[in-house]
């Protein structure tokens, strides 16, 4: 072929040289690393949708024995008033029954609201049990229609292929009835 | 002064050399009738350009007292008021605490909906709503403002050639009109695009036509928004025209770009990084290639 | 291929693959070894140029696309959402935006160095072809793109230049343009496909920028003097001397792309496309990207009808004419290998075609800034001379040139104007690793 002319290694100083495309090399790297950032970090979570990842729920116009249901990150969140009897309920079953042992007082912050995310442990359907009339089990709190788990008052799991207690997100009640959730 | 050297001039001259290598300059988009807005001085300008917060405060005090009352936001959340380092967000805010902002979101009511029973309802105004707009939609406005459309104003700084620095010329360049010109039921203003021409009296010898005569400036439906002491200042500054202009015009370029400072801060770093990086690219270039001569 | 023993690639593993599949010979081959004319000037850049530009286009439009939504009420508020909200979506948004003005001004300054170093000629017309076809499709990648933030000059760009097809007779220019809006006017299915075809296109440019450099390594880079090589003494291994050089490219090449993405972001699009499109709203003054003003301003010099002399009789009326013309300055680009018949090809030696290269190129000029003033007087004149000394350069000038002109004697090799005369002297062969290929720009005849 037309071969490539090579001049021969004058006496250049190599360690020079060598420095010089280390440095080179290095600083492309970097350079390379620095623009990946801001192309990574832009497929993370956007200001608007951090926004909406902490809502105030207002609980005082739900009634004694009724739920509502928000949304939160994407998913239902229940918050049940829950009535005196379904309390003692909630207080008074042995741990050892639970497949979760969980007490109702570690569940909650104020006995009569109960705050949970709406998705069964199971694989993820909405449990019935919120609105009036609905199915809620053999336990008076919920019933998952797609597999048959049943939860108590205190959202905890009590038969059915559930594993867990339905999960209690992070809230505070920043007023006497606000909820702050997230 | 830095911000003067670099005022604007840079990154054109930097465009008009760029571009003459490639093809034809684009500014050169002018249409018949816009007018060269002059240069007004911001602390943005530049690239070491900074928002004063004070005056996007009291730009904002501006904007609600006056402007609101016909002109939308709707790109501006309540929350974009409060962003800054602390907030999670990049881009910095009007230098507003978390909790200013709530307090400020819930002066206003917001429709939401529907509830349970399919019911819109009203609500007070929280962090990541936006700015409600002042009509419900175009025809609205348009109807309310016999025909004239009060432009969303998030963008304006970006939307009109010549940015802050037209709104600020616009909101100062209510002047008498020029002998001759018929403002119906409209406003003279020097610096809004219009073909005004005045009649000079003069009769063309060959076609026996009026001479026409050019005059800057165009009519415009909105009447001077602006008048000495408009709002009174919580900081105290007094309220004339040029300062509410100035301070409501580079509120308005922070809601079109609430990344400048951020943008020029990360530029600086970018370009020193670039120069270094090719200089060295350079060496490694000349040492390589002095193996060849 | 014994190459790759004999040059040693890799050990184990390497080896192992390219046994089987021969790719690390054939990127050493194409992008070490790969013999290259030793006097290349920085105006040989831009080609590398226009690939990572290209590379910058497309990584930043994935990541847009992942956060645009295309459809009518919501384009233009999710590209705020983008510019606000998305963590660094200004930022990847503004690379986007400028680096489509980039990668056309540095595409254009590689045409007109392939025009005035005769890029063009015999044996690279392909190549030549395949870039023509590189650019048509960058337009409409370019302009299918700016209908996407939907803005003002978003939809009446997008109007005006599909109604373009409108001008085409018998009722079949109508049919068309409808087909290409998917309805009445541009609206929500028209925004969609463009979208769609928006983010296809990029992908069939790099495919086609393929094909455009495995014709270029047919035949090796052109060069400024625009001879064939003699000989081993006349090229050097793309690597390291062009990959540094190419480097260095992309500095400088970065610096100016920085200063305007960071200090005047704005600066070549167009206030109007931060208003929200409005289809019964029609901006004082409808103008194109920059980049496509020279050919908004040929499309505008028809003014006239054509027809048959004292007979009254219309061929083409002025609508159909701007669009043949448009079409045809760039389908004259096709063609120019075969109008250009000098056996010369770099402008160095021919001494009234460097005359006429810089004509034109101040005609483009002239074109593009024609192409944003509004269509009155004097603009519509000067632009129908311009549009006129367009053509007349390729389809008049070039012949004769090429028949008319006494180029200037060519030197005998590349080597000899860069060692001053020395001739092969100064250049020993490159280590004896063997014929690693052959080259095909010269026949065993004409090596020494």
């Amino acid at each position: 072929m037309a071969e490539a002319t090579n001049p021969p290694r004058g006496d250049v100083d190599e360690g020079k040289r060598d420095f010089i495309y280390l440095l080179g090399g290095a600083a492309g790297v970097v350079g390379v690393g620095i623009v990946a950032w801001p192309l990574i970090d832009s497929l993370n979570p956007s200001a608007d949708v951090l926004a909406l990842a902490s809502i105030e729920v207002d609980v005082s116009p739900i009634e004694v024995g009724q739920a509502i249901t928000v949304t939160w990150r994407g998913k239902p969140v229940f918050i049940r008033h829950r009535t005196v009897e379904e309390i003692s309920e909630a207080e008074v079953v042995p741990m050892d029954v639970l497949r979760d042992p969980q007490t109702d007082e570690e569940r909650r912050i104020k006995a009569e609201y109960l705050v949970m995310v709406g998705v069964c442990t199971h694989l993820g359907c909405i449990p019935s049990g919120q609105k009036v009339g609905e199915e809620k089990g053999e336990y008076g709190g919920w019933f998952c229609p797609c597999h048959g788990s049943h939860y108590d008052t205190s959202g905890r799991i009590r038969k059915g292929p559930a594993p867990t207690n339905l999960v209690v997100p992070p809230y505070e009640f920043i007023q006497d009835t606000v909820v702050q959730i997230g | 002064m830095n911000r003067r050297l670099f005022k604007s001039g840079s990154g054109r001259l930097l465009a008009a050399a760029v571009l003459s290598l490639g093809l034809s300059v684009p500014q050169a988009a002018q249409a018949a009738g816009a007018i060269d807005v002059p240069d007004h001085d911001f602390s943005f300008d530049g690239i070491f350009g900074t928002f004063d917060r004070m005056q996007l405060q009291r730009g904002f005090q501006v904007y609600r007292e006056v402007c609101s009352v016909c002109h939308g936001l709707r790109l501006i959340s309540f929350r974009n008021l409060g962003d800054g380092p602390d907030s999670g967000n990049n881009s910095g805010g009007l230098g507003y605490t978390q909790e200013q902002v709530k307090a400020f979101a819930a002066e206003y009511t917001i429709v939401d909906g529907p509830n349970d029973e399919g019911e819109m309802f009203e609500r007070a105004g929280l962090p990541f709503d936006h700015y409600p707009s002042p009509f419900p939609n175009r025809q609205a406005a348009e109807f309310a403002n016999g025909g004239a459309y009060p432009s969303d104003l998030s963008l304006m700084a970006k939307a009109r050639k010549g940015g802050a620095d037209y709104i600020y010329y616009l909101l100062t360049g209510y002047i008498d009109p020029p002998a001759g010109v018929d403002v119906g039921a409209l406003h003279y203003n020097r610096y809004f695009p219009g073909t005004l021409t005045v009649d000079t009296g003069r009769i063309d010898d060959e076609t026996g036509e009026p001479i026409l005569e050019p005059v800057p400036g165009g009519l415009i439906a909105m009447a001077q928004p602006l008048w000495e002491d408009s709002v009174v200042y919580q900081d105290g500054t007094p309220a004339t025209v040029e300062q509410m202009a100035e301070d409501v015009s580079a509120f308005l370029m922070w809601t079109a770009e609430p990344m400048l400072e951020d943008r020029k801060r990360m530029g600086i770093k970018v370009l020193i990084f670039l120069v270094v990086l090719t200089a060295l690219f350079y060496a490694i270039k000349r040492q390589v290639w002095s193996k060849l001569h | 291929m014994s190459s790759t023993s004999s040059n040693g690639i890799g050990s184990g593993v390497i080896k192992w693959i390219d046994y089987r599949l021969p790719i690390f010979t054939m990127m050493n081959k194409e992008l070490n070894e790969y013999p290259t004319p030793r006097n290349l000037t920085y105006m040989w850049n831009f080609g590398s140029l226009a690939g990572i530009a290209l590379v910058i286009m497309i990584v930043t439009g994935i990541l847009l696309a992942m956060q645009y939504t295309a459809h009518v009420d919501m384009a233009f508020d999710s590209v705020e959402r983008i510019m606000r909200d998305v963590n660094y979506g200004w930022l990847i948004r503004y690379i986007h935006m400028n680096g489509a003005s980039f990668f056309f001004i540095v595409v254009y300054i590689h045409i007109f160095r392939g025009l005035y170093y005769g890029s063009y000629k015999a044996p690279r017309e392909i190549l030549w072809a395949l870039g023509v076809i590189i650019l048509l499709l960058m337009m409409a990648t370019a302009f299918m793109g700016y209908v996407l933030p939907w803005g003002q000059m978003s939809f009446w760009g997008a109007t005006v230049i599909t109604n373009l097809f409108s001008a085409i007779p018998w009722g079949i220019g109508d049919a068309i343009v409808a087909w290409l809006w998917g309805g009445f006017a541009v609206d929500n299915p028209t925004l969609v496909r463009f979208y769609a075809l928006h983010y296809l296109l990029p992908f069939v440019i790099a495919a086609v920028a393929v094909l455009h450099m495995w014709a270029l390594h047919r035949f090796g880079s052109n060069n400024p003097l625009g001879i064939d090589a003699k000989g081993p003494q006349d090229k050097i291994s793309f690597h390291p001397y062009y990959t540094t050089k190419d480097l260095f490219g992309f500095g400088v090449f970065f610096i100016f792309f920085a200063a305007f993405i960071f200090y005047a972001p704005n600066y070549m699009g167009h206030p109007d496309n931060y208003i929200e499109a409005n289809p019964l709203v029609t901006p004082p003054h409808i103008v194109p990207e920059w980049y496509f003003l020279p050919f908004y301003a040929i499309l505008r010099a028809i003014t006239f009808d054509i027809s048959i002399p004292f007979t009254g009789i219309v061929l083409i009326d002025a609508k159909l004419g701007g669009v043949i013309a448009m079409f045809a300055s760039i389908a004259v680009l096709f063609v120019l290998p075969w109008l250009d018949s000098s056996p010369v090809r770099s402008g160095r030696f021919r001494p009234y075609f460097k005359w006429f290269f810089w004509i034109f190129v101040i005609d483009c000029l002239v074109l593009g800034y024609i192409g944003a003033m509004p269509a009155e007087s004097p603009y519509t004149e000067i632009g129908q001379v311009a549009t006129a000394w367009y053509f007349l350069h390729f389809l008049v000038i070039l012949p004769l040139l090429s028949r008319l002109e006494r180029p200037m004697p060519l030197p005998a090799s590349i080597s000899e104007p860069v060692l001053g005369g020395g001739g092969m002297a100064a250049a020993p062969a490159r280590s004896p690793e063997g014929a690693s290929g052959v080259s095909t720009e010269q026949s065993p005849e004409t090596m020494r």
